[in-house]
C-alpha cells in the first residue's frame, strides 16, 4: 500500500470502528473498548509508519476526485504539523480509551460511548488531515457533533443538555463563520486545496477580502478554542464523562481551533489586523482564565479554565507572528495536550474513587492515594511550568517571546508583565490542586472511602507523566525532531535558530519564571483563607457569567423575537396562509413587468386557428369555471367538470405535437377520478348554504378579494404565457436532445429517450417520490378514522338490502350481486386485453409514443376496472399484485441499471443501445434504458395499486363491527 | 391557437386559484388539479406551438430540431403530470384523515 492509501486507512478505521460499535449490544463494554482501543493503537502504528514520509519537504499526498469541475475532491495531505496532530489524536485517543474501560460505569450503553468517540477521532483526524479547506470544515463541524453529543452522554441530567447544546451552538455558529471564510479564500485564490493556499499568502494578504477572511476564520478558531468572549462554553463542557473532558476538551478539539490558525500562520498571520485581534484576544483568555482556574470548586471546572487559559496562551504566542512564537506555540500546544490530558485523567480518578470533585470536601488523599497523588502533582508542576518538566520548555519560549519586541506599540511592550503575571496565576492555581485535594487534613463525610485506582486506570498517567519528564530533561532527544518538522510545515524549510535546553543562562525569560514561581506561592498563601471560606467564581467578575448572556440572547432570538414574528406575521389558518404565498408570487411575477414596461406581443407567425381549437377551449374553460362554481356544494359535478377540463387539456397536447402527453394526461385523468370518486364518500353530507339570504360585509369583502386575486392570476398568466409563445424560440438544449436521441440513446421517442436516458437521474428521483406518496397515503389510511355519519352504509346500498330481506326468495347482497352483470363479465375479461395493451405502449415505448408512465398506469387501470366489476372483496380475494414488492423491485431494478453501467466503466445511469432481432416480434430495440423503464413500469403500478388498494379497503371498514370507538 | 391557448391557461389558472382560497378541502383539491392543468400547459407553451409535428425521429440517424416540435418542455410536464398524480392522491388522503380526525372538512381544521 502506498502512504496515501495508508493515510485513507488511518482517517476511515475509527469511522468504521463507531459504525460497528453502533451495533454492539448495550453491555459489551469489554467488546467495544477492544476494538476502540486497537483501532487507535493502529492509527498510532500507521501514523508511525510515514514519519519518514511527512518529514519530507513534500507532504504525503491522496487525492480521490469528487466533483473535479468543483474543484472539490477528497483530499488527504500529511506534513509535519498534520503527522505532529494525528499523533496526539490517534496516542492520546488509546490512552483515553484503555482509562474509559475503567471509568465508564457499567450500567452506562458504554458500547455507544466508544461508537461517539471513535466517530469524534475520526473527526478530529479528518480535521487535521485534510487537504481541502472546504473538507477540513466538514470535519470541522463533525467534531462539533459528535462532542455534542459525547458531552450529552449522560442525557438524564440537565447539565449535560444544557453544556451540550451550548457547546453545539458555539462551536457550530464558528463553524459557519469558518465556511464563509474558507469559502473566500477559495475566491481569492481560485483553490480550496491547501497546497495552492498555502503558497498565495501574498495574495491573500493584499486582497481587499484580508480582513473579512481573517475574522471569520478567526471567529471559527476562536469559538472552537474557547477564546474569549466565547470561552465560556468550556467549562460546562465539563458536564461530559471525564475521559471526553480528558480528550476532547483539554487534547483535541479545542486544540482543533490552534490547529487551524498554525495551519493558516503562514498565509494570514504577520499583518496588523491579525496581531490586534489574535494577541488581545489570547492575552484576556490567558488572563482571564487563569484568574478565574484560582477560584474554582469543582476540580474540572479548575482544569477547564486553566485549559482556556493554555489555549489562550498558545493563541497569543500564534498572534505575534514571529516565526519564533509559531515554533512555540506548536511545542506548547504538544506539552499541554500531554500535561493536560494527565491531570484530567488524574481528577477523574479522584471523583470516581471518592465521589466528589469538590475541592471543598477534599483533603488528604495522598495518604489513601500515594501513586495518583504523586502522578498528578509532577503533571501539576508541568503545567505550572517548573524546571524539569515540559511546561517549563515550552514556558521559558513563551517569556522569551514576549520580552522579544514584535510591533513596538503599548500592547506588545507591556506583554512582559501581563505574561509574569499569568505566570503567577498558573503556579497559583497548580498549587491549589495539589495542596486542596492531596494536603491537609484527613477528609471527611466522603461519599466513598478513596483507594487507589485499578492499575490499567493509572497507566496512561503514568505514561503521560514520564513523557513529560522525558520532554521536560532531554528534549531534543524527545520531541527535538517532531517539532521541527511540524514547525517546517508551518514556517517553511528555514528554521530560526532555537534550542531546546534547560539552561539558557540568565535570561529574562528565567527572571520572569523565578517570578512567576515565587509570587504564585505568595498569591497562593495570601488567598488562603479567601479561598477556604468556600466561595464559589471568581471575585471581581463574578457577576460576568457568559452562559447567562448566552442564554438572554438565545431567549431573545429565539423565542422572544421567534413569536414576535409569528404574531406579526403567522396565522394558524390555511386561507390566509394561502392567500399570502399566491399574493407574494402574484407581486413578484408583476413587479419586473411594473418595473421594466410591459411586455408587448412577439414577432414570432402565429400558427392558425382552428375553430375546432376554439371551441375546445371554449368548453375547457367553461369546465373550469363551472368547476370552481360548484365545488363547494356539488362536488360530483365539480368531479366531473374536473375531468372534462383535464380531457381538453389531453387533447389540447395530443392537438400541439405532445402524443405522450395526451397519453399520459388522459390515463392519469382516469385514475386521479376514480380516486376522488373513492374518496367522496368519506367527505361530509352537502352542507346548507349558511347565508340563505345574502352574507355579511366581511365574507363579501373576503370572496371578492379572492375573486380579484384569482383574475389577477389568471389574467397575468394569459398575458406571460402569450407574450412567451410570440417570440422565437431561442437555442436551448433540446438542439443534444434532438440530435442525440437516436445515436447516443437508441429510441427515436425523443420524449421518452430524455426520461429514461438523457435525464434518467431526475426519472429515478421522481419514482421514488411516487413511492413514497404510495407509502405515505398507505401509512395514513391504515390508521384512518372516518367520520360517524360517513361510517353507515350509503343510502342505495341500504335500499337494496331492504329489498332483498323484503323478498323471501332472495338474501341480502343478491340485487347488488346482480347489477350490470353482463357488463361485470365483459370488465373482467378486460383485464388481460388491457394488461396486454400496457404490455405493447412499454414495448414501444423508446421508438413511439407510451412508456414506462403510461404502461404503469394503464395497467393499473386494469385493477380499476376489476374493483368497478367485482366490488372491493372479490378482488381483495384475488389480488395476486403485492404492490410493496412491486414497488420495491421496480426502485431496485432502476437502480440497478444505473449501478450497472459502474461495472462497465462508465457514469451511473449510462445506457446501451442495439438492435436485436427476435423470433415472431422482429427486429427490436434492447437498450438497457429498457429495463430503468421496466423499473419504472413496476413502480408505477406498485404505487398506484397500493394507493387503490388501500382507498378502496375503507368501504370495508363501515360493514365490519365498530372498532374505532375503542381506538383499535 | 397562441391567444385561445393563453387564454384558456389563463381561466384555468384563475379557477383554480380561486378554489385554492375557499374554505373546504375539497374545492382546495380541485383548485389545486385547476392549477396543476394550467402550469403544465404554461410549461408547454415554452416549447412554442406547434402542429403535427410530434418530437418522433423519421427513422434512425441524427434528429432536425427544426422539423419538430420541442422535447424537453414535454418531458418535463410528463414528469409534472406524475407528480401532480401523486400530489393530488396524497392530498385526496390528507383530507379524508383530517376530516377523520378534526369532524370537519373545513382546511383550518375546525369550523369558523
Amino acid at each position: 500500500m502506498s502512504n496515501g492509501q495508508l493515510l485513507l486507512l488511518a482517517l476511515l478505521l475509527p469511522f468504521a470502528g463507531s459504525a460497528l460499535a453502533a451495533f454492539l449490544p448495550t453491555h459489551a463494554r469489554n467488546v467495544a473498548a477492544f476494538m476502540a482501543g486497537a483501532i487507535a493503537v493502529v492509527g498510532v502504528i500507521l501514523i508511525v509508519v510515514m514519519y519518514g514520509a511527512a518529514a519530507h519537504d513534500q507532504p504525503v499526498r491522496l487525492v480521490l476526485e469528487w466533483l473535479p469541475m468543483l474543484g472539490l475532491n477528497v483530499s488527504l495531505r500529511l506534513d509535519g504539523l498534520s503527522w505532529l496532530f494525528a499523533l496526539l489524536v490517534f496516542g492520546i485517543g488509546a490512552l483515553v480509551v484503555l482509562y474509559a474501560r475503567y471509568y465508564m460505569s457499567a450500567e452506562d450503553p458504554v458500547p455507544r460511548f466508544f461508537s461517539f468517540l471513535l466517530a469524534f477521532m475520526g473527526a478530529m483526524l479528518g480535521v487535521v488531515l485534510s487537504g481541502n479547506l472546504v473538507q477540513l470544515v466538514f470535519f470541522w463541524e463533525l467534531t462539533s457533533l459528535f462532542s455534542f453529543l459525547l458531552i450529552g452522554y449522560w442525557h438524564h441530567t440537565a447539565p449535560a443538555r444544557d453544556g451540550a447544546r451550548m457547546a453545539l451552538t458555539i462551536t457550530g455558529a464558528g463553524g459557519l463563520c469558518l465556511l464563509v471564510g474558507v469559502l473566500l479564500i477559495g475566491r481569492i485564490v481560485g483553490s480550496y486545496e491547501l497546497d495552492q493556499v498555502l503558497e498565495a499568502g501574498g495574495l491573500i494578504r493584499s486582497s481587499p477580502l484580508y480582513v473579512p477572511v481573517v475574522v471569520l476564520v478567526l471567529l471559527g478558531a476562536f469559538t472552537k478554542s474557547a477564546q474569549f468572549p466565547f470561552h465560556f462554553w468550556l467549562p460546562h463542557a465539563m458536564a461530559a464523562p471525564t475521559p471526553v473532558s480528558a480528550y476532547l476538551h483539554s487534547a483535541t478539539m479545542v486544540k482543533a481551533g490552534i490547529f487551524l490558525m498554525t495551519r493558516l500562520w503562514p498565509v494570514l498571520a504577520g499583518t496588523d489586523t491579525w496581531f490586534y485581534l489574535v494577541v488581545p484576544a489570547g492575552l484576556i483568555t490567558l488572563l482571564l482564565g487563569a484568574y478565574a482556574a484560582i477560584f474554582q470548586q469543582d476540580l474540572k471546572g479548575l482544569l477547564a479554565y486553566s485549559t482556556i487559559s493554555h489555549l489562550g496562551l498558545i493563541t497569543l504566542l500564534l498572534g505575534l507572528g514571529s516565526p519564533l512564537s509559531a515554533v512555540a506555540a506548536i511545542f506548547h500546544t504538544v506539552n499541554h495536550a500531554i500535561f493536560k490530558a494527565s491531570l484530567f485523567m488524574a481528577a477523574g480518578i479522584i471523583d470516581h474513587e471518592t465521589g466528589t470533585r469538590d475541592i471543598r470536601r477534599l483533603s488528604g488523599l495522598f495518604r489513601y492515594m500515594p501513586i495518583t497523588g504523586t502522578l498528578a502533582m509532577v503533571a501539576a508542576a508541568a503545567m505550572a511550568g517548573t524546571p524539569l518538566l515540559n511546561g517549563f520548555l515550552s514556558k521559558e519560549m513563551f517569556f522569551a517571546e514576549a520580552v522579544e519586541n514584535h510591533t513596538g506599540s503599548l500592547l506588545d511592550d507591556s506583554l512582559p508583565y501581563w505574561a509574569t503575571l499569568a505566570g503567577i496565576f498558573s503556579v497559583t492555581y497548580s498549587l491549589r490542586f495539589i495542596i486542596g485535594v492531596f494536603f491537609g487534613p484527613p477528609p471527611t463525610d466522603l461519599p466513598r472511602t478513596p483507594h487507589e485506582p485499578p492499575h490499567w486506570m493509572r497507566f496512561p498517567i503514568e505514561l503521560l507523566v514520564l513523557i513529560c519528564l522525558l520532554i521536560g530533561i532531554v528534549p531534543s532527544f524527545t520531541v527535538g525532531p517532531l517539532l521541527a518538522n511540524a514547525a517546517r510545515a508551518v514556517i517553511g524549510p528555514d528554521l530560526p535558530y532555537y534550542s531546546l535546553a534547560i539552561w539558557h543562562g540568565l535570561t529574562w525569560a528565567l527572571v520572569m519564571s523565578i517570578i512567576a514561581m515565587f509570587g504564585g506561592v505568595l498569591l497562593f498563601l495570601g488567598l488562603r483563607s479567601y479561598l477556604d471560606s468556600g466561595v464559589e467564581g471568581p471575585p471581581l467578575v463574578r457577576e460576568l457569567k457568559g452562559q447567562r448572556i448566552f442564554e438572554r440572547i438565545l431567549v431573545v432570538i429565539s423565542w422572544q423575537m421567534a413569536r414576535a414574528l409569528e404574531r406579526a406575521f403567522g396565522s394558524r389558518r390555511l386561507q390566509p396562509q394561502l392567500r399570502i404565498v399566491v399574493g407574494v408570487a402574484l407581486i413578484a411575477a408583476i413587479s419586473p413587468l411594473w418595473l421594466r414596461g410591459m411586455v408587448s406581443e412577439g414577432t414570432l407567425a402565429l400558427t392558425d386557428l382552428d375553430p375546432g381549437f376554439a371551441l375546445l377551449w371554449a368548453v375547457g374553460s367553461g369546465c373550469a369555471i363551472a368547476a370552481a362554481w360548484q365545488a363547494k356544494f356539488h362536488r360530483f359535478a365539480a368531479l366531473v367538470l374536473l375531468g372534462g377540463a383535464g380531457l381538453v387539456s389531453s387533447i389540447t397536447f395530443a392537438w400541439l405535437s405532445a402524443p405522450d402527453l395526451a397519453l399520459t394526461q388522459l390515463l392519469v385523468e382516469i385514475v386521479t377520478t376514480v380516486l376522488l370518486l373513492l374518496g367522496l364518500r368519506w367527505l361530509p353530507k352537502r352542507i346548507e348554504e349558511p347565508y340563505p339570504t345574502s352574507p355579511p360585509p366581511s365574507v363579501l369583502l373576503r370572496r371578492y378579494t379572492d375573486l380579484a386575486i384569482a383574475i389577477a392570476v389568471g389574467v397575468g398568466l394569459a398575458v406571460i404565457s402569450y407574450a412567451v409563445m410570440t417570440r422565437p424560440l431561442g437555442e436551448s438544449v433540446s438542439r443534444y436532445f434532438v440530435e442525440r436521441a437516436y445515436v447516443g440513446g437508441g429510441g427515436t421517442n425523443v420524449v421518452n429517450v430524455i426520461l429514461v436516458d438523457f435525464r434518467g437521474f431526475d426519472t429515478l428521483g421522481e419514482v421514488v417520490v411516487l413511492c413514497l406518496v404510495g407509502l405515505t397515503v398507505y401509512a395514513l389510511l391504515r390508521r384512518f378514522r372516518p367520520a360517524p355519519e360517513s361510517i353507515e352504509a350509503p343510502e342505495q346500498q341500504r335500499l337494496q338490502d331492504e329489498f332483498d330481506e323484503a323478498a323471501p326468495d332472495r338474501s341480502p347482497g343478491d340485487t347488488v350481486a346482480d347489477y350490470l352483470r353482463i357488463p361485470r363479465l365483459v370488465m373482467q375479461w378486460l383485464f388481460p386485453v388491457i394488461a396486454t395493451f400496457a404490455v405493447y405502449l412499454f414495448m414501444r415505448g423508446h421508438d413511439l409514443p407510451g412508456g414506462g408512465f403510461a404502461a404503469g398506469i394503464t395497467l393499473s387501470i386494469a385493477f380499476i376496472v376489476q374493483y368497478m366489476a367485482a366490488g372491493t372483496r372479490w378482488v381483495e380475494d384475488h389480488l395476486r399484485v403485492l404492490p410493496l414488492r412491486w414497488m420495491g423491485l421496480g426502485l431496485l431494478t432502476a437502480s440497478a441499471t444505473g449501478v450497472g453501467s459502474w461495472w462497465f466503466g462508465y457514469p451511473f445511469l449510462t445506457t446501451h443501445a442495439r438492435y436485436l432481432d427476435w423470433p415472431i416480434v422482429g427486429k427490436f430495440p434492447v437498450a438497457s434504458a429498457l429495463m430503468f423503464d421496466l423499473g419504472i413500469f413496476a413502480v408505477v403500478v406498485g404505487a398506484t395499486v397500493l394507493m387503490l388498494v388501500a382507498l378502496a379497503h375503507q368501504s370495508l371498514r363501515s360493514t365490519r363491527p365498530r372498532r374505532t370507538a375503542e381506538g383499535e | 391557437m397562441e391567444i385561445v391557448l393563453a387564454i384558456g391557461i389563463g381561466v384555468f389558472a384563475g379557477s383554480g386559484v380561486w378554489l385554492l382560497l375557499r374554505p373546504r378541502t375539497y374545492q382546495v383539491i380541485i383548485g389545486l388539479s385547476l392549477v396543476s392543468y394550467a402550469v403544465n400547459l404554461f410549461i408547454f407553451s415554452m416549447g412554442r406551438l406547434k402542429v403535427g409535428a410530434p418530437p418522433i425521429l423519421p427513422g434512425p440517424g441524427v434528429g432536425d430540431p427544426a422539423t419538430m416540435a420541442d422535447p424537453t418542455p414535454q418531458a418535463l410536464v410528463l414528469t409534472a403530470i406524475v407528480i401532480g398524480f401523486a400530489m393530488t392522491a396524497l392530498f385526496l388522503v390528507l383530507l379524508l384523515a383530517a376530516r377523520g380526525l378534526t369532524g370537519t372538512d373545513h382546511v383550518n381544521g375546525r369550523e369558523d
